[in-house]
């Protein structure tokens, strides 16, 4: 765009290129300076705090270390320890059951209210709805988890209240593994749809409305109309919304740590949770890193499945 | 298809504008529920805040609870410890992002291609799982325990830095151009042409930094031990601990007070905030 006018702004730059420079010129040079200085905040961070922890955590997971004692080298031992670790081995499992049934959930939630603040309504009607449903995602889902732990709590709590009155039984939710899960599900997606409802709303902003007209000359409405031409246009944004809430959902770790500490007995532990206590309270930092190796590859894998599926389902206008 | 069938089906598959805006109405209520609670229980007597129904409009408003606050946990330190560490990393996130943007935009030098793909490739990394060697990394700074090492660690930023990137790309590429040809050295162009024009860019990425590390639980929860560097959510958890189920109101309080800055921003920018959280998707 900006090049055609390039050559019009410096005419004589192209000789200058092409005088044989075995040194670069001081212009050139003040150039490289300033980006190694530009750059070396961003890039010595990175490497200190992510590059060497990354190659860290694969070579502490071939070890045993205490923190206090020398490490001691356990080779492929707590990998084995890991398969056979119970706990461990519940927390994945837990994990993905979250992950499934929370990322379905805010992804319909989302979608829904996103198609319903897209219809007709005054404009400052659905500035405010939009601004509700982006709300939770600006609070501390550490603090807004003690307060949902008063809410949840079976006895005083407001949603066992609210469901009193259309004649729900108390449930009790934090304190049975049966819906410890649930009640965790339904904080996290509480606080975590906003970010996909903002996808959404835009994702369909972007969407002609030429597409929608066409659409409801020949016939479709509604619900059809949304299946039908409103959700194949929306695939890119559809991948991207789940995909950052899979990886997100697999990091979960404050929801279960403050609503039930991962109890009662394992049913909320969830992976982040079992590297947390491995690590920083068992001191057992090599089987903590070989958790966090494999949860490592797991967003991984996610990631990569990502640009496979993109190739083949979503539909690009 | 006749006009007999056509309508039926609209009606079956259109909700009346009316219904879909009270569904929405409801839906919000239920989003925003939880916090109303929080403030109006906040503001009643600790006797009143077990009370079914709960009066959402108080009928003896105190701020009982939030004096109760102040007496309990320490909140001036915890805000203040909140703050700098907050503040802080946004600005360092908005100085390093600001810089190494504009370098992988507007400068030429040598790795500049796979440099550019180490930062994003990080964009990928969870925190969570590096947890355990970052935590020795600081512990070999001597930085455990201590705000700085909740501050430095958040400087580089993957996604500001690309966010920075892509900003700098959208100016118009004669502006360098001509200062060039006025005689500005690289220096002299970054600081007097671009870096003026860089401001709402910078407000995405500091607005971002602001309410993600406000609202930061797990990197403190891991590396602050003692009371005197706890931060405001850590400090929070904490009194809900001690305190048990007992006064409800009182730990309300603190949720509150922690919430108006995160409100106020949310207020001010929530522009850049919206733009930030879709432009990514990954919002760190």
């Amino acid at each position: 765009m900006t090049n055609t006018q390039i050559p019009a702004v410096r005419p004589q730059q192209p000789v200058a290129e092409a005088a044989p420079a075995p040194r670069p010129s001081a212009r050139e040079r003040g150039t490289r300076l300033l980006a190694a200085l530009f750059l070396a905040p961003t890039i010595v961070g990175i490497v200190i705090f992510t590059v060497v922890p990354i190659v860290g955590s694969i070579v502490l997971s071939l070890f045993h270390w205490n923190v206090i004692d020398s490490p001691t080298f356990a080779g492929a031992a707590n990998y084995r320890e890991m398969v056979n670790d119970s706990t461990v081995l519940v927390s994945f499992r837990n994990t993905l059951v979250f992950m499934v049934l929370a990322v379905a959930l805010q992804l319909l939630i989302a979608l829904t209210l996103a198609l319903a603040v897209n219809g007709r309504m005054p404009v400052w009607l659905r500035s405010v709805f939009r601004s509700a449903f982006f709300f939770p995602l600006i609070l501390s889902a550490a603090s807004i988890s003690v307060v949902m732990k008063y809410l949840f709590n079976q006895d005083f709590g407001l949603v066992n209240w609210l469901l009193g009155l259309i004649g729900i039984a108390p449930v009790p939710w934090l304190t049975s593994e049966n819906s410890a899960m649930a009640a965790v599900i339904l904080v996290y997606v509480w606080q975590q749809f906003g970010f996909s409802f903002l996808l959404f709303v835009g994702g369909l902003n972007n969407i002609p409305k030429e597409i929608h007209e066409a659409a409801s000359l020949d016939g479709a409405t509604g619900l059809r109309k949304h299946l039908s031409v409103t959700l194949p246009l929306l695939s890119p944004t559809l991948l991207v919304a789940s995909v950052v809430g899979i990886i997100n959902a697999l990091q979960v770790f404050e929801q279960p740590y403050v609503l039930t500490n991962g109890g009662p007995g394992d049913s909320t532990r969830t992976v982040v949770m079992v590297i947390y206590e491995t690590a920083f309270e068992q001191l057992r930092f090599g089987e903590a890193s070989a958790v966090g190796v494999l949860l490592f590859v797991l967003v991984m894998a996610v990631t990569a499945l990502q640009f496979r599926l993109s190739r083949r389902f979503v539909h690009y206008q | 298809m006749s006009q007999a069938t056509l309508t039926a089906s609209r009606a079956r598959h259109t909700l009346a504008p009316w219904a879909r805006i009270a569904g929405l109405a409801v839906c919000a209520l239920l989003t925003l529920g939880p916090v109303i609670w929080t403030v109006s229980t906040s503001l009643r007597t600790p006797a009143e805040s077990f009370d079914l129904p709960p009066k959402i409009i108080p009928t003896s408003p105190t701020i009982e609870s939030y004096r109760g606050v102040f007496d309990q946990i320490d909140v001036w330190l915890l805000a203040l410890n909140s703050t700098l560490v907050t503040a802080l990393i946004a600005v360092g996130q908005m100085i390093t992002a600001g810089l190494a943007g504009y370098a992988f935009a507007r400068l030429e030098f040598r790795f500049k291609k796979p440099l550019f793909g180490l930062v994003l490739a990080t964009m990928m990394v969870p925190l969570q799982v590096t947890i355990v060697p970052v935590f020795l990394v600081l512990k070999s700074m001597g930085l455990t325990d201590t705000l700085l090492g909740l501050i430095i660690p958040a400087f580089p930023t993957a996604f500001g830095t690309f966010l920075m990137r892509q900003y700098f790309l959208g100016m118009p590429k004669d502006l360098g151009e001509a200062a060039m040809l006025d005689g500005c050295g690289p220096w002299r162009t970054f600081r007097s042409v671009y870096a003026p024009l860089a401001t709402p860019g910078l407000a995405i990425v500091g607005v971002l930094a602001f309410n993600y590390h406000w609202n930061e639980f797990f990197r403190p929860l891991i590396l602050e031990t003692s009371g005197q560097n706890y931060t405001l959510p850590l400090g929070l958890v904490s009194l809900q601990g001690n305190l048990g189920t007992g006064s409800i109101s009182v730990v309300l309080a603190g949720v509150v007070l922690s919430m108006i800055p995160a409100v106020a921003v949310f207020v001010v920018g929530q522009r850049p905030l919206r733009e930030g959280i879709t432009s990514a998707g990954v919002n760190r």
